[in-house]
Order: structure tokens, then C-alpha cells, then sequence
């Protein structure tokens, strides 16, 4: 177990490089030079030599590059251009908001998720089955910003049960807090769900044809019992993997689902930021997903290498 | 030494030729699998989906009954009538023809993404799975970085640096389906690698770039052509999600993602406004969708039966 903790560890270090150095990137791929932008049109050549030593920029592309990883390790992310306000700081007041929204939306996925994938698998070649199956791939042809849209016409305008947009945390009002929480999640969580569910059932349906799950049959257990105690977990394993591959999507539907409900997330953070040409705020953003994401995949294989048994087995 | 193994080589092709002929008699498996395709139901319908929506695309200058960047003045917001079929947009645009040309840069990108993504994809799994060694771990490596980026935020960094519109997307868009399709295309060279034929044809003295081509990559396209058809639904879904946040298509040229990012000021009086594009991109992912569940059945049978 040791060894695997490590040796996954050591596997990441290099995806960090990669990717931090691409998001690093995102400030010289502007057209145009942020020196130039900052010293303003009217600048002389000398004036823009200093700033452009001042911020580093006459360094090699390597070496800019792990000074700001050093800026980083101390949480310097830079300033915004058009506020002057840290990132970090910018940061800290939205990505709350944005972890909120994608949790909810992961939980809210397997509540719907898992009921619907043994159901399915259950009933295979059932009413039952093709009714679920029929539902999925209609919901997984409607993109999120659509539904999102049509939930707020049906659940917000017409039927006035829950708030169009915006979010509500102040603490205090806790009923609103989650009543403001319940569309942007569930629409972010039910195309997760879709897909989810259908991966349920095909791992439950390989499942059930394993040597392991005849012979509990055949020791006389109870279907509940099958199912539960012995094809489930099971199936369950590959379904912690694909959790942390379909974390990336999410991250990129949260983004979405942000804008269509006025979520004040890091989303819309960037989104402005790419419109006022403020290319520090969409690092700092990109930063923090990317690194949300590598994390949350490291922890899905360290837990998938906990829960499974031959692992666990192979090291008593 | 060359010349001392020519004919051990010769009779090696001598025993394989005399069972070409009776392969080419039964149907080509890769038309049989189109058929297949054509006659499964869902999978009819998923091309006759998409079929008419390139059809509307590309005739859109002829089947539309106005210009989509022409404004009506005094007819904006308009409900569905006889002179504009599904009304009029806040600027008196007539929707229908903004529907039909918005069809175009969802078919351009994803045609793009296949090409530009799927090429490129192809090629660096080839050479992964090919070569190996060093070349194999650098590609995977990159290939592991750019899996770290959702694609929707791929699209944020390839349009902070060149600029919104429907190019930069499908460049945004192909560059994030790359390692997709360079895995699996790996994978299929890792598999055909060290089979016989293989072999047989490095033994008659066929370079890398020969075998490559001509013989791992033809045995490979099946499997790629379910992932490509994937790949289309996708490119679908993100040029519409990126044209929603603004990022896509400019105005005044239409696509669907724009035409429900501009409904959204307008849904408490005048909801229709988000419903047909709506309706026609679901309709088209539907298509997308049920194309390639049908390609997938036809081309790998196997995993349909398997266990049901």
C-alpha cells in the first residue's frame, strides 16, 4: 500500500509540471504584452524595459516560469490588472461557491444514480429498463445550460417555487441558502446521473455473471442479499474511478451552470476575466480548478486502491 | 544477410497470398458494419437527424425565408405568426432563419474538431503505441496535463489567447479531444503491434511510416470511427456551451449556444425565444447520440451480447 501511495505521487508530479507550466503559459499567449499593457500607450521604450524587468519578463521562459511557481508555494498569485486586488484574495470570496455547487452536484448524482442503475440492472429487458434507458439518452441530448434555462421558466417563472438565480449564503438563512442551491445542483448533478447510472447498471450486469456472485446465490442467499453485500461493492469499484474522470466535466458544467443562475463562483470570475483582457484573474482561476482536479484524482486512486480488496489482500 | 533470409521471406508471402482472395469474397466487414448501422432503427434515425440538419445548413440561403442578420423594425419580440414562422428575436430578427443558419457552426466545428483533433489524436497515439520508449512517455505525459483541463476551460485558455469565435472554438475544442482519441488509438497500436501480419510486413522490409499506415492503422479505423462519431456529439455540446458564454460565434451571425445565451433577458415575457434552438440542438446531440450507440453495436457486436 505504501509503495502504491508513493509511486501514484511520484505519477502526478509530472502532470503538475504540465499543467501548471500550460496555465503559466496563459499569460504569454496574449497577443500583446502585459508590460505594454500596464505601462499604457504612452509609455517610452525605457519605461517599458523597466517594467518589463521589474516583472521579470526579459528572463527565460523556464526560469519566469519557477519564479512563479515560488511566488505560488508562498500564495503570491499575482494582482489583478484591472482592480489591483491580490487573486488569492479574489479567489478566497468565490471558489466557496464554486466547490458548494460541484459537491452538491456529485452527492446529488449518486442519490440519483445508483437507485437508477440497480433498478435498471434488475429489471433488464424489462418495462422498467427501457423506460430509465429512454429517459437517459433523451436527458444526455439536452445540454445543461438548456435545462438550466427551462428550469427556470417552468420552476422559477411559472410555478414561482424557487429563485431564478443568485446565491444566498449568508449564514443566517439557512432554508434559502439550500433552496437557492436546489436548481444550479440538480441541474449540474442529472446529466452526471445519466451517465452514471448507465455505467452502474453495464458493471452490475458484468457483475452478475462472476463466479462470485453464483456461488453466494448457490450458498442460498437472498437476491437482497446478492446484490447488496456481494454485487454492489463490487460494482461500485470501477464507479469511484470514473467519479474522478467525470469530476473534470463537472468542473467544466459547474462553470457553465454558474453563468445560466448567476452562481457567484470562480466561474463567472474567469469569464470576466476574459472579456476585460484581465489574463491574471483566468490563471488564478484555471490554477485552482486544475489543481481541484488533479488533487481530487489522486485521492480517487489512493481511496480505490483502499477499498479494493486484492490490494488490500496483497499487502497483509 | 539480407539476401540469405529473401527466400524463407518469399515462402512466408507464398503461404499467406493464397488466403486473400477467399477474405474478399464475404462483404468488406467495414461496409457490412455501415449496413448494420443503416438498419438499426435508432441508428436510421440518428442519420436522418443529422442528415436533414446538414441539409438545412448548407441550403440555409435557400430555404430560409429571410436574412438572419436582417432587423425588422416594429416587429421585435414577436410571438410564432404566418409571416415569421417562430417569431422574432428582441432586434426583429426572424428566428427561423437564425434557427437554420444557427445549424452551421455546430456542424463546422465538429467537422473540424474530427479533422483537426481526430488527426492529430491518431497521429500521437500511432507514434506512442509505435515507437514506445521515450516517445510513448512524453506523449502520455502530455496527454495526462491535458486531461487535467476540463474542456470548457481548454476553451477559456485557447480563446484568452486568440479571441472569441467558431475557429478558435473548434482549435479550443480539437485540442481537448487530442488525448481522447490518442489513448485509444494507442491502445488499438498496442494491441495490433505484435500480431502476425505485422510482423509479415516488417519482414518484407516495410518501413515504420509503411507499416504504420498501410497496415496498424486500416485494422484500427473501426474502433476509431465509434470514438470519431462520439467525438462529433461532443464538439456539438461544447461549441454550443462555449457560444453560450459568449465565447463562440460573434453576434450578429447566429449559432444556437449565442441565440440561448440572448434569450436569457427575455424569458419571464417571451420564453419561445429559448426554446426552439434548444430544441434543435437537442435534436441534433439526440441524433449524435443514437448514431453512434448504433455504429457502436454494428462495429463491435461482441460487447452488445455480452452477458445480457
Amino acid at each position: 500500500m505504501g509503495r502504491y501511495v508513493l509511486r501514484r505521487l511520484l505519477q502526478s508530479i509530472p502532470v503538475i509540471f504540465f499543467s501548471t507550466f500550460l496555465v503559466f503559459l496563459v499569460i504569454h499567449l496574449i497577443p500583446g504584452d502585459a508590460a505594454a499593457v500596464l505601462a499604457g500607450p504612452n509609455a517610452t521604450s525605457e519605461a517599458l524595459a523597466a517594467i518589463r524587468q521589474d516583472m521579470g519578463l526579459d528572463q527565460p521562459l523556464l526560469v519566469q516560469y519557477f519564479v512563479w511557481v515560488g511566488h505560488l508555494l508562498q500564495g503570491d498569485l499575482g494582482r489583478s490588472t484591472l482592480s489591483g486586488q491580490p487573486i488569492v484574495k479574489l479567489l478566497q470570496a468565490r471558489a466557496p461557491a464554486t466547490i458548494e455547487l460541484t459537491l452538491a452536484a456529485m452527492l446529488l448524482s449518486m442519490l440519483i444514480a445508483v437507485p437508477l442503475g440497480i433498478l435498471s440492472a434488475t429489471h433488464v429487458r424489462g418495462r422498467l429498463e427501457w423506460l430509465i434507458s429512454t429517459i437517459q439518452s433523451l436527458w444526455l441530448a439536452i445540454p445543461n445550460f438548456w435545462a438550466g434555462i427551462l428550469a427556470i421558466i417552468i420552476f422559477s417563472l411559472i410555478l414561482r417555487w424557487l429563485p431564478p438565480g443568485g446565491r444566498v449564503a449568508d449564514g443566517t438563512d439557512l432554508g434559502g441558502s439550500i433552496k437557492s442551491l436546489i436548481l444550479p445542483a440538480t441541474t449540474l448533478s442529472l446529466y452526471l446521473a445519466a451517465g452514471l447510472s448507465r455505467f452502474i447498471k453495464f458493471n452490475l450486469l458484468e457483475v452478475f455473471f462472476d463466479d462470485f456472485v453464483r456461488t453466494a446465490r448457490a450458498k442460498g442467499l437472498s437476491n437482497t442479499a446478492v446484490m447488496y453485500r456481494h454485487a454492489l461493492r463490487n460494482a461500485m469499484l470501477p464507479v469511484i474511478t470514473i467519479l474522478g474522470v467525470q469530476f473534470a466535466s463537472l468542473l467544466g458544467g459547474t462553470v457553465i451552470i454558474e453563468s445560466v443562475f448567476s452562481w457567484p463562483g470562480v466561474g463567472g470570475l474567469m469569464l470576466d476575466g476574459i472579456s476585460n483582457r484581465d489574463y491574471a484573474v483566468v490563471q488564478g482561476g484555471l490554477l485552482l480548478l486544475v489543481l481541484l482536479f488533479i488533487i481530487i484524482n489522486l485521492l480517487v486512486d489512493l481511496t480505490y486502491a483502499l477499498v479494493d480488496p486484492r490490494i488490500r489482500i496483497g499487502d497483509a | 544477410m539480407a539476401v540469405e533470409s529473401a527466400p524463407e521471406l518469399a515462402t512466408a508471402a507464398h503461404r499467406i497470398r493464397p488466403l486473400a482472395p477467399s477474405v474478399r469474397k464475404s462483404p468488406h466487414p467495414l461496409n457490412a458494419a455501415f449496413v448494420r448501422t443503416w438498419r438499426n432503427p435508432l441508428g436510421f434515425l440518428g442519420l436522418v437527424i443529422l442528415g436533414l440538419l446538414v441539409f438545412v445548413a448548407l441550403a440555409a440561403p435557400l430555404i430560409s425565408p429571410y436574412d438572419p442578420i436582417v432587423q425588422h423594425q416594429g416587429k421585435e419580440l414577436l410571438g410564432p405568426s404566418a409571416g415569421f414562422w417562430l417569431g422574432t428575436d428582441e432586434l426583429g430578427r426572424d428566428l427561423l432563419s437564425r434557427v437554420m443558419y444557427g445549424a452551421r457552426p455546430s456542424l463546422i466545428v465538429a467537422l473540424m474538431v474530427v479533422a483537426l483533433g481526430g488527426g492529430l489524436g491518431i497521429l500521437a497515439g500511432l507514434a506512442a503505441g509505435y515507437f514506445g520508449g521515450w516517445v510513448n512517455a512524453l506523449i502520455m505525459r502530455l496527454f495526462d496535463a491535458l486531461f487535467a483541463f476540463p474542456p470548457i476551460l481548454l476553451g477559456f485558455v485557447i480563446i484568452a489567447a486568440l479571441g472569441p469565435g467558431t475557429t478558435q472554438v473548434a482549435y479550443a475544442i480539437a485540442l481537448a479531444v487530442v488525448p481522447t482519441l490518442g489513448r485509444v488509438a494507442r491502445s488499438l497500436v498496442l494491441k495490433e503491434r505484435y500480431r502476425d501480419y505485422v510482423l509479415a510486413a516488417r519482414c518484407t522490409g516495410a518501413g515504420s511510416v509503411r507499416v504504420m499506415f498501410l497496415h496498424v492503422l486500416p485494422n484500427a479505423v473501426s474502433p476509431m470511427i465509434v470514438n470519431l462519431a462520439l467525438i462529433m456529439g461532443f464538439s456539438v455540446l461544447a461549441e454550443a456551451s462555449l457560444a453560450f458564454l459568449g465565447l463562440g460565434t460573434q453576434p450578429p451571425l447566429p449559432s444556437w449556444g449565442a441565440m440561448l445565451n440572448e434569450s436569457r433577458a427575455y424569458l419571464r415575457n417571451d420564453p419561445w425565444m429559448a426554446i426552439c434552438p434548444g430544441v434543435v440542438l437537442a435534436l441534433l446531440l439526440l441524433g449524435l447520440n443514437y448514431l453512434a450507440d448504433a455504429l457502436r453495436e454494428a462495429f463491435d457486436p461482441r460487447r452488445v451480447n455480452a452477458g445480457f
